[in-house]
């Protein structure tokens, strides 16, 4: 086995980068919509810090740019939930194909 | 002689851990876009989180992964299981998806895939020399509040008022309407 390295973990993050791609474009539930999403953005996470490990490692900027990403997935995701939970109650389905009108 | 071996043991420890880990992100990052029942795919969901939360604890970043634990795990999750509670009829599978859909979602990820490695590997990445400087929470926790010009102050307070800006826009959004409410609760607003 060769020992792990940045390109191992830019392959696990394009991997998962591209799992979120898939599952965004077939699933039609908002939810998992939303999942797909988080799992894209969690990719760029660990991009981020293999970069920060493996290439330039005498300074912590990755370190930040994944705690603000972080920090807005948390605000997006609680975002999107409200949407969704409101979208429920009016139209009774959280399917993208029964929410075509903006405005009702 | 039985230090090599030692050595050697140790090292293969690491990386099988490393390549356990990643199977756990990957495998259930699959599961939880394929899966037909949507709550499994939120379990599944936590279960990659939870792989690349180790990978962090492999690379040595230990507050990334904490904070991965605490927002993601702890906090994303559990309000994706409670939106799909207050949304989802109990036991109902997610509808088939169209195979053309399939198809076609498959194909553009594995192209974006397979261009992306392309590009990787014909690319050398060189690590810059230096002192490397330890992801501490007190290395941190300087950097991000110092005013410096390698300092993280500003972005810290803006993103700590778009959080407000969230959590306001939240609370409006999920306020029920009082006109809304009263047509669901089947007694129209004679007022209105």
């Amino acid at each position: 086995m060769m020992q792990p390295g940045l390109y191992h973990l830019l392959f696990i993050s394009a991997a998962l980068f591209f799992i979120g791609v898939y599952g965004f474009l077939t699933r039609r539930n908002l939810i998992t919509m939303l999942m797909s999403v988080e799992l894209i953005l969690n990719s760029v996470n660990l991009n981020f810090i293999a970069f920060n490990k493996y290439v330039w490692p005498q300074r912590l900027d990755g370190v930040f740019f994944t705690v603000f990403v972080i920090a807005i997935a948390a605000a997006e995701a609680a975002v999107a939930i409200a949407i969704i939970i409101n979208l429920y109650r009016s139209h009774q389905s959280i399917d993208v194909e029964n929410a075509e009108e903006l405005k009702y | 002689m039985f230090f090599v071996q030692y050595s050697i043991f140790k090292m293969n420890g690491t990386t099988i851990i490393f390549y356990l880990l990643a199977a756990l992100t990957l495998v259930s990052g699959f599961l939880s876009v394929t899966t037909r029942q949507i709550f499994r795919a939120a379990i599944y969901l936590l279960f990659s989180l939870i792989g690349i939360a180790g990978i962090y604890f492999w690379l040595n970043y230990q507050f990334i992964a904490a904070v991965q634990i605490v927002v993601y795990v702890g906090g994303i999750v559990v309000l994706i299981i409670f939106s799909i509670f207050l949304t989802q009829q109990a036991g109902e599978l997610l509808p088939k998806q169209q195979i053309g859909r399939k198809i076609f979602a498959a194909l553009a990820a594995f192209c974006g895939f397979a261009l992306t490695m392309v590009q990787v590997w014909k690319h050398s990445f060189t690590k810059s020399t230096g002192d490397a400087v330890e992801a501490t929470v007190t290395n941190i926790g300087a950097q991000m509040l110092s005013v410096d010009d390698n300092g993280y102050a500003l972005p810290f307070e803006v993103v700590s008022v778009l959080l407000l800006a969230a959590m306001i826009g939240c609370i409006v959004i999920a306020l029920r309407d009082k006109k809304i409410m009263n047509t669901e609760q089947g007694t129209p607003n004679k007022e209105v």
